[in-house]
């Protein structure tokens, strides 16, 4: 490399003593003019490289490429949101709007509905059908909150498809809703699917028929001693054999010591009555 | 007022206002013409992040499964974008945290021999769901180490792959404290959530948040402008994943429990 140099260094120098020659004799020390050629080779050969190895518009907005935002936009969505269904299924869209499912997005059950909106005639969305697309959502799992709508599937009208009862997009259970739920419901929901489920509200609950106009002034009873739970729960009792046309001998009640279990505490300290199993 | 201010100057300055006005009013309307004619993304107006409300998730698996298709990320059930956690809380303190297959399918029901896949003889506390996703942190670690600069925080708050430039070396992948990114075995560069990126700066939502059955998933934007985010961060407590990290994530939960990592 520095024999290479070796040329070009003795012209320089014979150059500049020649600009030199006459004024003031200073020489530029030989080993200074090599290291100022390297210098300058290198400093090339950098910003040589770093043009050729830096991307385009890297550093335009930070250190990334630029460009790399515009390809992350690039992608073509396959969900096409349910403003697009609307423009052709508004009854359908408008439905499912004013019903309990007016969270629910089209897509959600249908799935991706992009290539149906461009093609509506050929290329079709999913449609969902018998129990499993409704059993996604609304099977009981103990971690679903309290309260949301879930049902037991071996007990809720076996086999028999959900849409046989339930339309998807106002999917409100076909009968009225009965008396105590109408204002009850989370409540209502709650005992549906816990073992208290065959049990009326009013075998608990004695209600003044004046409690359904005014609800505030006539306040059904609620049990407040531990008996009243032992009538069936407590290990000496002997629970009725029916309560209210529910045969109660298929069931295997969960017995406890009255006198023992719990000490000083009523059973509504620990167990929600409505579910009491959960916590 | 200065004294030599007499009537004859004051009606003259008086003239001048009514050609003012009618410039002004012209200009302004023009203006904002001007930029309402342009409807091209402007990324510096905007600011995005996502709100998840635990209470609500009901676990069913449609995010996972709608953000898969949506992205095309591989089918293989460890790679995910996002995922769904089911805690399950121990009356002795014991934490049980699982993720069948990231929850696409929903989790196994309560007939199934499975459920609870509790240990004999232990009583469950509370159990619960929590959804999961890349927080898109203001101080992102991932960005921090990646040696070529191949990720980023995009001027609109979401934190980007460059796949063109990822040289796949994994390093991302190691610094995330919330496991959100996987190697894309396909193109072996770093992959993990955009928020939709391409979904919302055509102004949809992201591909989870518009399956989500119960709006447990919120998308919008932090600041003045008014989206269901804002008003949810107004109305709830919120907490982030790990905060002690300083990640300053912008994925906010409500009803937290304080057993979720």
């Amino acid at each position: 490399m520095i024999e290479s140099l070796a040329k070009p260094v003795k012209a320089l120098r014979a150059w500049i003593r020649g600009r030199r020659a006459g004024s003031r004799r200073r020489r530029i020390p030989t080993q200074l003019i090599q290291l100022g050629v390297i210098f300058a080779v290198v400093g090339v050969g950098m910003f040589l490289m770093r043009q050729k190895f830096v991307p385009d518009t890297f550093g335009d907005l930070g250190h990334y490429r630029a460009a790399a935002v515009a390809a992350n936009a690039e992608l073509e969505p396959r969900y096409a949101g349910w403003q697009e269904c609307a423009m052709c299924h508004p009854d359908k869209v408008e439905a499912k709007n004013s019903s309990f499912h007016r969270t629910v997005s089209c897509e959600s059950c249908h799935g991706p509905a992009n290539d149906h909106a461009s093609n509506p005639m050929q290329l079709k969305p999913e449609l969902p059908a018998g129990r499993e697309p409704c059993l996604a959502c609304h099977s009981y799992l103990a971690s679903r909150p309290t309260g949301f709508p879930q049902i037991i599937e071996e007990r809720h009208n076996p086999v028999r498809a959900c849409t046989g009862c339930h339309d998807a997009h106002d999917p409100t259970p076909p009968e009225s809703i009965q008396e105590c739920s109408a204002c009850h419901n989370t409540i209502a929901r709650s005992k549906a699917v816990s073992p208290h489920a065959p049990l009326d509200c009013e075998v608990c609950h004695e209600a003044p028929p004046e409690h359904k106009v005014q609800p505030r002034a006539h306040v059904p009873k609620k049990p407040f001693e531990r008996e009243f739970c032992g009538t069936c729960h407590d290990r000496r009792a002997r629970p009725p054999e029916e309560i209210r046309g529910v045969d109660l001998s298929v069931y295997e009640i969960p017995r406890i010591d009255l006198v023992t279990h719990g000490g000083t505490f009523v059973c509504w300290q620990c167990h929600y009555q409505h579910s009491p199993e959960a916590r | 007022m200065s004294q030599n201010y007499d009537r004859r100057k004051f009606l003259a300055e008086l003239l001048k206002f009514p050609p003012a006005t009618i410039v002004l009013g012209v200009i302004g309307p023009v203006r904002l013409l001007a930029a309402a004619g342009t409807d091209e993304y402007e990324p510096t107006e905007h600011y995005y992040a996502m709100g998840i409300r635990v209470e609500e998730c009901i676990g069913c698996g449609k995010c996972v499964k709608a953000c898969k298709l949506e992205n095309d990320v591989p089918d293989e059930p460890y790679y995910f974008r996002t995922w769904v956690e089911r805690y399950i809380v121990y009356t002795d303190g014991e934490v049980q945290v699982d993720s069948p297959e990231g929850g696409i399918h929903g989790f196994p029901p309560v007939a199934d021999e499975s459920f609870p896949p509790v240990a004999a003889g232990k009583e469950i506390l509370r159990t619960f769901f929590v959804p999961k996703l890349c927080n898109h942190c203001d101080n992102p670690p991932c960005v921090q180490v990646c040696p070529v600069g191949a990720t980023f925080k995009s001027q609109d708050g979401v934190v980007l792959v460059d796949e063109d430039y990822c040289i796949g070396c994994r390093y991302c992948i190691q610094a995330c404290p919330y496991g959100a990114r996987f190697l894309d075995p396909r193109t072996k560069t770093a992959n993990k959530c955009t928020f939709c990126y391409h979904r919302i700066t055509k102004g949809l939502l992201p591909a989870c948040v518009e399956v989500c059955p119960t709006q447990a998933r919120v998308f919008g934007e932090i600041g003045d402008r008014s989206t269901p985010l804002n008003r949810m961060m107004r109305m709830s407590h919120l907490e982030v994943l790990k905060p002690h990290m300083n990640t300053e994530p912008k994925v906010y939960y409500t009803a937290l429990d304080g057993e979720v990592r």
